[in-house]
């Protein structure tokens, strides 16, 4: 009898983590198939090579795609020298005391402020106080801030993974805090940060709401891609598309084009940095 | 018999914790000197504090006189990439630089303007004992040798600089006794030209390889002199009970 309840209760417990495991699966599945079986059809040369035309009822996308690489390379421009930095004052030289345990913190929580505030937070700064209007600029810079809690958030746990007894071993050959840094303790934490920096622009690429308000146009008949005026984006594009547009029934194939490239633009990058943690660790192993 | 390396009144705590008490110990040129005792008595404290290790934490408070031969090895005027030039490290744990063999070596020449070419290397190697087992792999990355081959690596490391003194922190003490035979053999070897400190578990690594041993127990010295004389008439009771380990 007793042998016979504890079977049904580990079947009862296999059971309840495998189904929640496939309904994940399930509506996963389901995601990429809409979006796929739907805009499969729509992709073709001439859909990511030409502008949007007509209304953006016809053409391609190919200035939302130049909008969002511009803004990705700003943001990974803006983001990452000050990120790594500030990562690495925080967990190399800066000392273990309640004024470094209070802006980690801060870091940590800023990570979890939803991406409208920073929107809001750009269109006052930059668009305004800084008078550099709605354009790719503050957006980039907008989307840089954003970006900057996730970066330093990963550099800092990939530096921390280094042990001690790496530091130990280049200062113990002479070499100052600073060479340890630069030559021992960045090139062992590199595919960590490389993943991070990968990961935490891949989410800056799919953003929509801090470029809302700071830069992102509704409608640009030609290629743009100039720092000081306004961009189409992917992500705002498709918030368009789907719910703005006065004729939506017949820009609906567009829309799920452009959703299906959004989507193949942040699985290539996710798969970069999934390479580069591969590649990283052949070679640490192996070669 | 000229003194290299010696600690007059040393003094160490790390906040509230007073890890050593009053030391006062000589490390003659040219030879071995062990230091035993059990886990946490403070040999390693004690070896770290000559390199300057402990500037790292924040909580070490450390008086006292420090010397390398007449260099005060605190004295604000002295860099401390200077001393650790002068005093090499090799640690418990082998810890190579994930780069390549050669560049393991080459790696300290460089950062300290040394002359750095193929031949100062191999010297190196050879100096280890290693070149022999390395020599057509220099480029291969140095984690990929076996432990005891690291450990060589590291110690090869140390000597590229020419220290004038060599810390070793318990360097057998995570090797099979093969290799651990081949780092003491390696170790008494390079008493000639280097003035060498050892912390050791190991009685028997003492008694093989070291001149002179040096008893801690918490954080004082209890009794030291000649190998032979500690290891076989030793004057202190606690000595006695620990080499014949009766507690440690």
């Amino acid at each position: 009898m007793l042998l016979k309840s504890s079977k049904i209760s580990t079947v009862i417990e296999w059971g309840t983590l495998l189904i929640s495991t496939l309904l994940v699966c399930f509506f996963l599945v389901v995601v990429i198939w809409e979006i796929v079986s739907k805009g499969a059809g729509q992709l073709s040369w001439e859909f990511i090579s030409k502008v949007p035309s007509e209304g953006m009822t016809k053409g391609g996308i190919l200035t939302p795609i130049v909008g969002t690489v511009m803004l990705t390379l700003l943001t990974a421009l803006f983001a990452i020298p000050f990120g790594v930095c500030c990562a690495i004052y925080l967990n190399e030289y800066a000392e273990d005391n309640w004024l470094t345990r209070t802006i980690r913190a801060s870091i940590r929580n800023l990570s979890g402020v939803p991406s409208i505030i920073y929107g809001l937070f750009g269109l006052a700064l930059f668009v305004q106080a800084l008078q550099l209007g709605t354009s790719l600029l503050a957006s980039g810079l907008t989307l840089g801030l954003l970006s900057l809690p996730y970066i330093i958030t990963t550099t800092e746990e990939a530096l921390m993974r280094i042990p001690n007894s790496t530091r130990e071993a280049a200062l113990a050959v002479g070499a100052t805090k600073f060479e340890t840094i630069k030559d021992v303790v960045l090139p062992s934490a590199m595919p960590g940060i490389l993943t991070g920096v990968v990961l935490t622009l891949s989410r800056a690429a799919g953003e929509t709401a801090p470029i809302l308000f700071t830069g992102a146009a509704f409608y640009i008949n030609q290629s743009s891609g100039y720092l000081d005026q306004e961009f189409m984006a992917l992500p705002y594009h498709l918030y368009m598309l789907s719910t703005q547009h006065q004729s939506i029934e017949e820009v609906r194939p567009i829309a799920y084009g452009t959703a299906l490239v959004l989507i193949i633009v942040v699985f290539f990058m996710n798969l970069t940095a999934f390479y580069i943690r591969f590649k990283y660790r052949k070679n640490a192993t192996e070669m | 018999m000229k003194t290299k390396l010696s600690a007059e009144n040393l003094n160490i705590s790390f906040g509230t914790k007073h890890v050593l008490k009053n030391i006062d110990i000589q490390f003659v040129e040219n030879q071995i000197t062990a230091l035993i005792g059990p886990s946490g008595c403070g040999k390693s404290t004690l070896l770290r504090s000559f390199n300057r290790m402990h500037d790292l934490s924040s909580d070490a408070k450390i008086t006292g006189k420090l010397q390398l031969e007449d260099l005060d090895l605190y004295a604000k005027s002295v860099p401390v990439t200077e001393i650790r030039k002068r005093i090499g490290m090799v640690f418990q744990k082998a810890n190579p630089f994930p780069k390549s063999i050669y560049e393991n070596i080459a790696y300290g020449l460089r950062i300290n303007n040394l002359p750095c070419d193929k031949s100062v290397v191999e010297k190196a190697l050879r100096e280890a004992f290693l070149w022999e087992e390395v020599k057509n792999d220099l480029k291969m990355p140095a984690t990929r040798l076996s432990g005891g081959q690291q450990q060589r690596l590291c110690i090869a490391r140390a000597v590229a600089l020419r220290p004038e003194v060599i810390l070793m922190d318990e360097p057998c003490s995570a090797l099979d006794p093969v290799s651990t035979l081949k780092i003491e053999e390696l170790i008494v070897y390079l008493k000639k030209k280097y003035t060498i400190a050892i912390v050791t578990h190991n009685m028997q690594q003492a008694q093989r390889i070291a001149d002179k041993t040096v008893f801690l127990y918490l954080g004082e010295i209890k009794e030291e002199g000649p190998t032979k004389k500690i290891f076989e008439s030793p004057e202190n009771e606690m000595t006695a009970n620990y080499i014949h380990g009766h507690f440690g």
